[in-house]
């Protein structure tokens, strides 16, 4: 059986290799052609309309008036859409805390040997990531609202009820809050992913520091900290990108108001209720090119590192 | 606690030091107060779900409920609150999107990982570059096509645009192919199989571990997604879990035991999942974020 296989490639081993060619393209068509048409249609075509979008002047129904780069001039010369921006430091901040104590999170609970109850904490720390962003926002309605899980805590430690601020009314403060929020929400995640990459490092690393007698904090500090370098700059791109196009959390808690918008509040806002279309694919566009431009960023980094 | 194990310790190794056991108190001090702040904000709202109106009002939110029994508020939730249309409509966007991401991803990925010529690579970078585009802005213009389409208030809009398969699925699967050594495929394609059947027949029973893994992933990430809900299908009798539980804002605005119940109705299906397939959660995401 299997001679007669090989003589017959053998002999006709070049219409064998271009029939399978052949089928092979006919196959990837098939396979391909609605995943591509999705793609297509969801993500490449809504981008070409949204630079087009960005030069008219258009309501979404009327008619579309073409205005050249007004929208962008209108943009770079109005402060109060820049000043969206202003409300990404505090979670970009935030993201940076978040991924300092995530990196704490993971090193304690990598090794289930020297922590007890680590699937507990572990747990605990990571299973907001899982709850609708929805409830995330109500839960924390709850917790900030005068007279509510905060103010209580407070309260029962001495601070008396009218010198607390009210937390989501206080500009600033809110935006503090609601970092804290996204903190909260997506700290597991983060250690979760330190966890996996803190395991993947050489086992032998740790036993022979152990050996040397180093300590847990040593060990952080020369061996994990080095090892998942990369992991650890990725996130830290991610968390900027993360921050300049915040958009959950302020939109179900607040939707933007007190000084909590956000870019990306602004321009849903912009396109959906004030049915500027054309001024809000052109901040579509800003938004894209800054997080472009900090990908590019991310790539000639890593391409020094490596 | 802590002075107990102090009092232990000098029968044990010599490396016990005083050192040690100060930074393991604090070190499970940090862990307990974590554990407490993530936990704490549901708890509350745990209690606050079981509490009648008055009990609501002449409560603190850290007291326990009187009565662990009082489903009142949670049969308002899911009645009042459309809940049970919620979690129907849920269910049948969820499973529709979550079964098309499986099968357009591993078909994608079979292209990419098995045939190699120069168009896989073409379509592998056009579903990359597609990932960096922060889609949540370009919402004005999918916005268009959608009600072009006629698509705008029908289930039909939320699956097609989840089921557009990303590049993270692709890549777990494409990893995972990768370890499944094509001289299978060879020897079924002597053996007269088409590519057709490589795909059916051999591959996908052997991607089962990948498939769950995006299965999950996908699954919790789609039963959260708000926004593509509340914008294409803002038609009450169309609400899915979160678009349900964010209208609660409105009627129940000044009933936050009611508003309580239905976090946690939302929260109870997460937290069996969570329960059940920790770890494949937990290996799900370090696998789909290795490539970044």
């Amino acid at each position: 059986m299997d001679n007669v296989a090989v003589k017959k490639k053998k002999r006709s081993f070049s219409d064998v290799m271009s029939l399978r060619k052949t089928k092979q393209y006919i196959t990837a068509f098939w396979f391909l052609l609605i995943p591509l048409i999705l793609l297509i249609l969801f993500t490449y075509l809504p981008l070409v309309d949204m630079v087009r979008y960005s030069l008219y002047k258009w309501d979404g129904f009327g008619k579309m008036k073409f205005i050249g780069v007004d929208n962008y001039v209108e943009m770079f010369t109005k402060p109060e859409y820049f000043r969206m921006f202003k409300t990404s430091l505090y979670y970009l901040i935030g993201s940076f805390i978040q991924i300092g104590l995530a990196l704490v999170f993971a090193a304690l609970l990598m090794d289930s040997k020297k922590t007890k109850f680590t699937n507990f904490f572990k747990g605990a720390i990571f299973f907001p990531y899982l709850v609708n962003g929805v409830a995330v926002g109500l839960i924390f309605l709850y917790f900030y609202q005068p007279g509510g899980t905060l103010d209580t805590l407070l309260t029962s430690l001495g601070f008396s009820q009218e010198t607390l601020p009210l937390w989501m009314k206080t500009v600033g403060l809110n935006n503090v809050c609601l970092a804290i929020v996204s903190l909260w929400r997506y700290l597991g995640q983060n250690m979760v992913m330190f966890a996996g990459s803190m395991q993947s490092i050489d086992s032998d690393l740790y036993e022979a520091a152990a050996l040397d007698g180093a300590n847990q904090a040593q060990i952080f500090r020369y061996i994990i900290l080095p090892n998942i370098k990369t992991v650890i700059s990725i996130n830290m791109i991610l968390a900027v990108k993360g921050a300049i196009s915040v958009f959950e959390i302020p939109f179900i808690m607040t939707d933007g108001a007190n000084g909590t918008a956000t870019f990306v509040t602004k321009t849903l806002e912009v396109a959906f209720t004030s049915r500027k279309i054309g001024m809000a694919s052109a901040m579509g566009v800003v938004l894209l090119v800054l997080i472009m431009i900090i990908t590019f960023i991310q790539k000639r980094f890593f391409e020094k590192e490596g | 606690m802590a002075k107990e194990t102090k009092t232990k310790v000098p029968q044990n190794k010599k490396h016990y030091s005083a050192e040690h056991i100060v930074a393991a108190f604090f070190k499970y001090l940090l862990l307990v107060i974590s554990a407490v702040a993530a936990i704490l904000p549901m708890v509350v709202v745990l209690f606050g779900a079981f509490k009648t109106t008055a009990e609501f009002s002449s409560t603190s939110p850290l007291t326990l409920p009187q009565n662990w029994l009082n489903f009142e508020n949670f049969k308002t939730a899911f009645v009042k609150g459309n809940m049970v249309l919620g979690f129907f409509n849920t269910v049948i966007v969820v499973g529709i999107s979550v079964f098309l991401t499986i099968v357009f991803g591993t078909m994608t990925a079979y292209v990419i990982d098995r045939f190699k010529f120069k168009f896989s690579r073409i379509v592998n970078t056009a579903f990359l570059i597609a990932s960096l585009i922060p889609s949540i802005t370009m919402q004005m213009s999918v916005f268009q096509i959608i009600s072009k389409m006629g698509l705008f208030n029908h289930r039909a809009a939320l699956i097609i645009l989840f089921a557009g398969t990303d590049i993270i699925s692709i890549y777990i699967f494409v990893q995972f192919l990768q370890n499944i050594s094509t001289s299978l495929d060879e020897s079924a394609i002597i053996d007269g199989a088409s590519y057709f059947t490589i795909y059916t027949r051999i591959l996908l029973p052997l991607m089962k571990p990948a498939i769950v893994t995006v299965l999950i992933i996908k699954g919790i990430g789609f039963y959260n997604e708000f926004y593509t809900a509340f914008l294409y299908n803002p038609n009450p009798k169309l609400a899915v879990v979160s678009t349900a539980l964010f209208k609660f804002k409105g009627p129940f605005g000044a009933q936050w035991e009611i508003i309580c119940a239905g976090v946690i109705i939302t929260i109870i299906p997460a937290l069996i999942i969570f329960l059940l397939l920790q770890k494949q959660i937990y290996s799900g995401l370090t696998n789909g974020a290795v490539k970044g």
